[in-house]
């Protein structure tokens, strides 16, 4: 068995090529992985070998990163079947979509405006069951269905809702200090 | 525990053979050094038995320098050229320093790192830290008895770039070799969650004499998962003691202190802070050198509506952090209470209300973060036994960014991302043949590069000249284990490796460090020659133990041509090792490095396999 541990995250996790991963299974392999490979294990070797530590504890925190969170996991498994999310050609989106972006940032600006924190913490609960119920939009389109320039408009909008629970964060920790 | 069944790469090659490694806690206000001994982590303690050592450094006329207990003793007779709490200094510019009003110092500001003018000529913060990283080096050696193998510095978690630079540069300075730059409130984790085997998320809340941390972290199963971490590197006692010292002004009507009363009604500030944790006045009495007296009483009540503010301020990091985490108070198993500041009463209750229970104070507040360094120093130097397995993740504080156009910051590498950590960005040229760009790296949260802090300029050279629009550079921002940044630059087209000059905006250039080094030398009963020689012996041996024991396990990965390299490369470095020449030394050194430099990654690769086809055949495939 000759696995390029290079070539792609699922393989370096040893996981299946889904969107509907075992997420504990990931954080386990995660944390073997960098038990094996981490710096702290290489501190009183010789420079090379720190080095690699460095660099291989480094490509397993991306992979984890990348597969850890729906967003990202999407993302990544739809540029290994050759459609890249932000690319230019795909960045049409429906005009429903961008109707519904201008009136959540409307809402957003507007509970900022306001100071209203119970407002944009409510902003924020929708925003999470919107996420929710988007990714099991995303799990239907990537596993069952292959339909990944479907999938690529769903992680569009999921970008979007994440930038906006971002602003609010940042809204929130505005008013409190 | 899961982690055991992992063979460990890093194994001692020589398991019997102990080696000596330490971890420093240089504190604001106090530092400590700690080792493990017999399995068991211990503070060291001076000849007379003190384990604190004030971060206090004089500056005295006859070229001599005090650090503790001495320099603490003279700070009100001599405030100009006694330093205190140094460490706001670090890695900072003049500006960002507050309450410089109030300080005695003649500052030297020519807008990089502030520098101070005493009797023995102007000194860098990174000095004046390695004095104390010195005396504590010495200490560790005496108590030791043997060189040091290595040791872990401890800095605040919300320390950015520039101060962790400086810290490690002023060990360079002391003669002391660097493992691992661990972050406070992790030290104090591993502290508390290895004697108490916690399990869970816990937060450190650490309030020490000049900064505060706040940290929450998912212990499980020997694995310290670092969250989100925050703060306020500007924020700790030293501002109470301020608060109290403004009150003192205002309500005894002396006329406007001298540096040497200032510094001296500052001590009694700071006093009767720390009687009012057990106290409910303190009485406050001087004679100043201007002849007028003061004597008032501070009431423990007044002096908690006065600091009220400061422990408010505290909330807003552990607000901050507990939403990057994407917890709630509730979801917090214990609060780890941590640093001298947190004996304060009023900091006690605040914490106990935010998280609805009582924060666990069962620690010494003044040495865990030392013991938690002492551990992972012991590990770090391949000391550790077989079940004593755990893993740190740790992350960074502060957004990596770049400056763009307007005036606006580019986040490149976000905030709390596990470490090591590496983003790619990719540039071109907009000129023709344009051989050179220039990049503005900064840290911070806002959008606004004016509003971050400015960390380095980096100008790549040795594009290969193309069209405008036809160079293809891509630049690597990689953060190490010790939260440092480094920056490198390929053109893809090309496969050219740019080379890269780093200006540092708050830290010193490799010149001034070597000055510096030089300098220190001048008084010093070392000699540079020597440290260097003894550095390279160290890194020598290191390697040649390395490569034993590799070629032992896994000389079969290598070709017959390459084993011959290897063999040619190791007798020359054994050659090489008994003799004087330093540079020789090191030339052999790169020469076996290179020559090992395959060997290892496919024994890395190797190691990876095994633990992947080990537990997972049937999903691996392929
Ligand atoms: N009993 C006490 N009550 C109140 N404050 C105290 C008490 N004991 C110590 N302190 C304060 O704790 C601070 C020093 O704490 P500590 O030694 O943990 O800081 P440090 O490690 O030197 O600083 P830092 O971690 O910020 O670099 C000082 O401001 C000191 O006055
Ligand atoms: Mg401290």
């Amino acid at each position: 068995m000759d696995v390029d541990l290079r070539r792609d995250f699922f393989s370096l996790f040893g996981l299946p090529r889904v969107f509907a991963i075992d997420t504990e299974a990931l954080e386990l392999a995660y944390r073997d992985l960098q038990s094996l490979v981490h710096p702290d294990r290489y501190a009183h070797l010789p420079e090379t070998e720190r080095r690699l530590s460095m660099q291989w504890a480094t490509h397993v925190n991306e992979g984890y990163r990348t597969l850890r969170k729906p967003l990202a996991r999407g993302r990544y498994l739809l540029s290994l079947n050759g459609v890249e999310v932000d690319s230019e050609s795909n960045t049409a989106m429906s005009p429903d979509f961008l109707m519904e972006q201008m009136e959540w940032r409307e809402a957003v600006e507007e509970a900022r405006t306001a100071e209203d924190a119970a407002e944009l913490e409510r902003l924020h609960h929708r925003l999470r069951q919107l996420a929710g119920e988007m990714v099991e939009t995303l799990r239907g389109q990537i596993d069952a269905h292959h339909d990944y320039h479907g999938a690529a408009e769903s992680v569009r909008r999921l970008m979007f809702i994440e930038k906006l629970q971002h602003d609010i964060d940042d809204a929130l920790l505005g008013l409190e200090s | 525990m899961a982690l055991l069944q992992i063979s460990e790469p890093g194994l001692s090659p020589e398991p019997h053979k102990q080696r000596l490694a330490v971890g420093i806690d240089l504190g604001t206000t106090n530092s400590l050094v700690a080792t493990v001994r017999n399995g068991i982590a211990v503070v060291l303690s001076d000849e007379q038995g003190h384990p604190l050592l004030p971060s206090v450094v004089r500056y005295r006329g006859d070229a001599r320098v005090e650090v503790g207990f001495a320099a603490q003793a003279a700070q009100a007779r001599d405030a100009r050229n006694t330093v205190v709490s140094v460490k706001r200094f670090m890695g900072r510019g003049l500006k960002d320093v507050a309450h410089v009003e109030s300080m005695p110092y003649d500052f030297v500001d020519d807008g990089g790192m502030v520098r101070l003018r005493t009797v023995a000529g102007v000194k860098s913060p990174v000095e004046i830290s390695a004095e104390i990283l010195r005396v504590l080096g010495e200490r560790a050696r005496a108590s030791l008895g043997g060189e040091l193998t290595g040791s872990v510095i401890t800095v605040p978690a919300y320390f950015d770039d520039a101060q962790r630079q400086a810290t490690k540069d002023a060990a360079r300075l002391a003669g002391i070799n660097v493992l691992r730059l661990l972050n406070e409130p992790t030290a104090a984790a591993i502290a508390y969650g290895l004697d108490n085997a916690a399990e869970g998320v816990y937060a450190v809340y650490d309030l020490g004499g000049g900064t505060f941390d706040f940290s929450v972290l998912k212990l499980t199963r020997g694995v310290f998962e670092v969250m989100a971490t925050s703060g306020d590197a500007v924020l700790g006692g030293d501002d109470f003691d301020q608060r109290i010292f403004c009150w003192i002004l205002d309500n005894a009507h002396v006329s406007p202190p001298s540096a040497e009363d200032a510094r001296l009604l500052l001590l009694k500030a700071r006093q009767a802070k720390e009687y009012l944790s057990g106290e409910p006045e303190a009485h406050i009495g001087a004679r100043l050198a201007s002849g007028e007296e003061v004597d008032l009483v501070l009431a423990a009540e007044t002096f908690t509506h006065l600091t009220h503010p400061l422990v408010a301020k505290t909330l807003v990091p552990v607000r901050k952090a507990l939403r990057d985490a994407g917890l709630r108070p509730e979801d917090v198993k214990g609060v780890v209470m941590v640093g001298g500041a947190t004996r304060m009463p009023q900091v006690q209750r605040a914490v106990a209300e935010y998280f609805h229970q009582e924060p666990l104070t069962n620690l010494d507040p003044d040495k865990v973060v030392a013991l938690g360094a002492a551990i992972q120093a012991n590990a770090l130097a391949g000391n550790r036994a077989a079940d004593e397995d755990w893993l740190l993740l740790d992350v960074i504080p502060l957004s990596l960014g770049l400056e763009t156009m307007g005036g606006l910051a580019e986040k490149v590498i976000p905030r709390n991302s596990t470490i090591p950590v590496a983003r790619a960005q990719e540039f071109t040229t907009y000129k023709d043949g344009q051989t050179a760009m220039s990049f503005h790296v900064v840290q911070g949260e806002r959008e606004l590069v004016s509003e971050c802090r400015s960390l380095a300029r980096f100008d790549l050279r040795g594009i290969p000249p193309m069209t405008a629009g036809a160079a293809r550079i891509r630049v690597t921002f990689q953060v190490d284990a010790d939260g440092l940044l480094s920056v490198s630059a390929r053109e893809l087209a090309t496969g050219v490796e740019a080379s890269i000059a780093v200006k540092p905006s708050y830290g010193l250039g490799d010149e001034e460090i070597a000055r510096m080094l030089q300098d220190s030398f001048a008084h010093a009963s070392d000699d540079m020659h020597a440290r260097v020689l003894r550095e390279h012996r160290v890194e020598a041996q290191r390697l040649l133990d390395a490569t034993d024991v590799a070629l032992r396990e896994d000389g079969q990965l290598l070709s017959t041509q390459e084993r011959v390299a290897v063999d040619a490369a190791l007798v020359q470095l054994r050659s090489r090792m008994a003799g004087e020449d330093h540079r020789a030394l090191r030339q052999a050194v790169d020469s076996l490095n290179a020559a090992t430099m395959e060997l290892a990654a496919r024994r890395m690769d190797q190691s990876i396999r095994q633990a992947l086809s080990g537990r997972r055949v049937d999903t691996v495939g392929i």
